[in-house]
């Protein structure tokens, strides 16, 4: 029987970049500014969502809907409970002793807190991405890249070779990296690691890619570089992006979520939040008066 | 007091305690000096081609060797690491990914406990335990027994340690591709962390390569070579015991070629310990 | 929390206000000069216009200034693009201003055609639009704005039968033509700086609620010609 879960990360490869593969039909927008909607359900249908930590509460009744292939940005202060959100969504705020949580996650309609689901299935199809770089020092640059997939039972050689080169190539690391696939993933500037980290996350194909302040400990020639990366996947991929930057969530984003002290203030189409929000405090915060 | 005799007396004070930091260094490697260079003195000249390749020779009969009881310390060093390092690694994985806040410290206490029992008594519970059931009784298996007790928790607490020491982001990042804990553990975290567990299990190995007490009713020495490690088996510090006690001169030659021996084979464990610890590149 | 870049904008929104005072002032001034036939007052009026021009250049300059190094978002943002647009309507409200008192220089030359009543009224219209659009600007108030952006059909409407008017007497006394046709132009002015008050008021609603009336049915003009 078909596990509700089972990653696509075994599919016959059709090269995404070439040949987009056929969605849904979309219907086009009719004016610039409305953005289209994608059919089926959201990547994530959250519902009063709590998280606690111990006794200490870090989300207090969190309600939103993330469209699929589309980027969405989660602002907010430090200690806002952005990181813990964005850590629900693929289950790695089980990690933490003492975590716990209330309310319903619904990931592309499917409920990611139920029992029968395996939190590691979960994980092979919502990548992370983290802000600062990690690539494995005991790997080159094609083993971290391959890593999720070889040690998920992946062998074959060939499949293997092409999503090197496809993932590499997705986060434009490939011609600065393809004479010298062997190197240790730690030898790349830090630019470059965090771009293999993300063609790393690529590799395994999730649906839905979660970055974590991704580009905070980048130079900013090295941020456009995975701005633009995140522009080109959002074709294919859910992206989820949480930022400090205002002005990376304005530049990258189509929906935005402001959240303060653990309850979402606000979430609305980035160019409303950033011409005309319509809460006061939202106003104060894009507009740089606190936080 | 002027501003210039200030400044001499401040001088005179960061001489004097310069000077007195380097006698106290001094002061602390030089029993190990004075060892050495009596080591040396005494066995130097006992140190020969024979003494590596020959069985120990009866009294008076010249050109023997402790060849046997070099082999049987390597022994017994392999046999103690397939008991210590398993569950010293092992443990030292539980403590640092699975193990709660209490139960760690409970099973740290326990291993610091383990530390501090005195050899004779692991020697003791190794003689209980094999050599009086008689199974097979005195030989490698026992002594390596003996010893391997001791290493678990040395073994324990620097894997521990290193695993520590290994970041976070690492395990979350093999976490976040959907890998199971423990592949993320063994593919990632310990390859990772191979260095210094080696690092652990090197030093170990240096420190109970040296325990003579376990060894007098495990192994129990042996005057010929050993051909099965249920045989009892001959050792360095159990030889060197021996002759040490005897009344001839000829193997009090010997018992100091061979505490030579011994400290040398020690002090290559610790120099591939240093050797590992050094950052390439 | 008053920040350092706030009292930037301040500085932006009170060298709008100041503006709008001058310009509001040159209208009246050259009303005066028309209808006390005091063409010395006309030609104050043309050199006070330099002020204008100096003010729109430093608050654009400003106001650039501003968008490039403080990245404004929001309200900030929509203030700084306000202040560039309201002060260019404000300056050609200074130059239809300057054109009006040439025409009072000319005119002033010769005895009245009739007595003044209609310009006046369009002129007063108009200041009361600008003097309206610039209270709004200050208190934020978006409903008054659009009720002023309603009055311009007034003021089309007086120019239309002015026309109408100036047209007939030309025709029936062909050596008024002159001192008609300034008239005429005169008014013409002033339906242009109504026309300006308007897009001031437009401007104030799209920065207090972020909507873009222009050309809406909202503040579409009522009555017909």
């Amino acid at each position: 029987m078909h596990h509700p879960m089972t990653p696509r990360m075994n599919e016959e490869i059709k090269p995404t970049r070439l040949n987009p593969p056929a969605r849904a039909a979309q219907p086009s927008a009719a004016s610039p500014s409305a953005p289209a909607v994608p059919a089926g359900p959201p990547a994530f249908d959250v519902k009063n969502l709590c998280v606690w930590y111990g006794a200490q509460q870090t989300l207090h009744d969190v309600t939103l809907q993330v469209p699929t292939r589309s980027v969405t940005s989660i602002i907010g202060p430090s200690g806002c409970g952005k990181s813990t959100f964005l850590r629900t969504l693929n289950r790695m705020h089980e990690l933490v002793p003492g975590a716990r949580h209330s309310g319903e996650i619904l990931m592309l309609g499917q409920n990611l807190y139920s029992p029968e689901v395996d939190a590691t299935v979960v994980r092979r199809r919502v990548g992370m991405v983290f802000q600062k770089s990690n690539p494995f020092p005991t790997m080159s640059i094609a083993e971290n890249v391959l890593v999720g997939l070889r040690l998920n039972g992946l062998n074959d050689k060939a499949l293997l070779r092409q999503r090197l080169e496809e993932s590499l190539r997705m986060a434009a690391l490939w011609d600065e990296v393809k004479d010298h696939l062997g190197r240790p993933g730690t030898s790349l500037s830090g630019g470059q690691q965090q771009r293999l980290c993300i063609a790393r996350a690529l590799a395994v194909k999730p649906e839905i890619i979660l970055m974590d302040e991704p580009c905070s400990a980048l130079d900013p020639i090295a941020t456009s570089k995975v701005e633009e990366l995140i522009h080109e996947i959002k074709k294919d991929y859910t992206v989820v992006i949480v930022t400090h930057n205002m002005q990376q969530a304005a530049r990258c984003s189509d929906r935005t979520a402001f959240f303060y002290m653990g309850k979402l203030i606000e979430f609305d189409e980035t160019r409303t939040i950033f011409m005309n929000p319509a809460n006061p405090q939202t106003e104060a915060y894009v507009s740089g008066r606190f936080g | 007091m002027s501003v210039a005799a200030n400044h001499r007396y401040r001088k005179f004070k960061n001489g004097l305690m310069n000077t007195l930091a380097i006698v106290c260094a001094l002061l602390v490697i030089s029993p190990l000096g004075f060892i050495l260079f009596y080591l040396i003195r005494q066995g130097a000249s006992s140190i020969n081609w024979a003494f590596f390749t020959n069985l120990p020779a009866p009294v008076g009969q010249v050109g023997g060797g402790m060849a046997n009881a070099i082999v049987g310390t390597i022994e017994l060093l392999l046999l103690a690491s397939t008991v210590g390092v398993p569950i010293g690694v092992l443990g030292g994985i539980y403590l640092s990914e699975y193990g709660g806040e209490r139960m760690n410290d409970w099973i740290r206490f326990w291993a610091d406990v383990l530390n501090g029992i005195p050899s004779i008594v692991w020697g003791i519970v190794a003689y209980a335990l094999i050599v009086l059931p008689k199974l097979p009784g005195f030989s490698a298996y026992a002594g390596g027994l003996a010893l391997g007790f001791m290493m678990i928790p040395l073994v324990l607490r620097t894997t521990e340690e290193v695993l520590v020491l290994v970041p976070r982001s690492y395990r979350e990042a093999a976490l976040a591709l959907g890998l199971p804990q423990w592949k993320a553990i063994t593919r990632i975290v310990l390859p990772t962390a191979l260095k210094g567990i080696i690092t652990g299990v090197l030093l170990a190995m240096a420190r109970v390569a040296g325990e003579t007490a376990p060894l007098l009713f495990t192994a129990f020495g042996n005057s010929y070579w050993n051909r099965s490690l249920s045989q009892p088996v001959a050792a360095l510090p159990l030889q060197i015991f021996n002759y040490a006690i005897s009344p001839y001169d000829d193997w009090h030659r010997q018992a100091w070629a061979g505490a030579l021996v011994l400290v040398g084979l020690i002090f290559c464990l610790s120099l591939s310990v240093r050797f590992l610890s050094r950052e390439k590149r | 929390m008053e920040r350092f870049f706030d009292a930037e904008l301040e500085k932006l929104r009170s060298q709008l206000i100041r503006m709008g005072e001058t310009a509001i002032r040159q209208v009246r001034d050259v009303m005066k000069a028309l209808v006390e036939g005091k063409p010395s007052l006309a030609d104050q009026v043309i050199a006070a216009d330099d002020e204008l021009d100096r003010l729109e250049v430093e608050i654009d300059d400003e106001a650039i200034r501003y968008m490039n190094l403080r990245a404004p978002v929001a309200t900030q943002l929509r203030l700084v693009i306000v202040g560039m647009k309201a002060s260019h309507d404000l300056e050609r409200v200074g130059d239809e201003a300057t054109n009006i008192a040439k025409r009072v220089v000319r005119l002033s030359a010769e005895p009245p055609l009739k007595p003044y009543i209609d310009i006046p009224r369009m002129a007063g219209i108009a200041t009361d639009m600008l003097r309206g659009a610039l209270d709004c600007f200050l208190a934020g108030d978006a409903e008054q704005a659009l009720a002023i952006c309603k009055r311009d059909s007034e003021v089309d409407e007086i120019n239309r039968q002015l026309y109408r008017e100036l047209s007939s007497f030309m025709i029936e006394k062909p050596e008024t033509i002159s001192r008609a046709l300034e008239i005429m132009f005169i008014s013409k002015s002033l339906e242009r700086i109504a026309d300006h008050a308007t897009n001031i008021a437009e401007e104030v609603v799209y920065l207090v609620k972020a909507k873009d009336v222009r050309h809406t049915e909202e503040v579409k003009k009522t009555g017909v010609a």
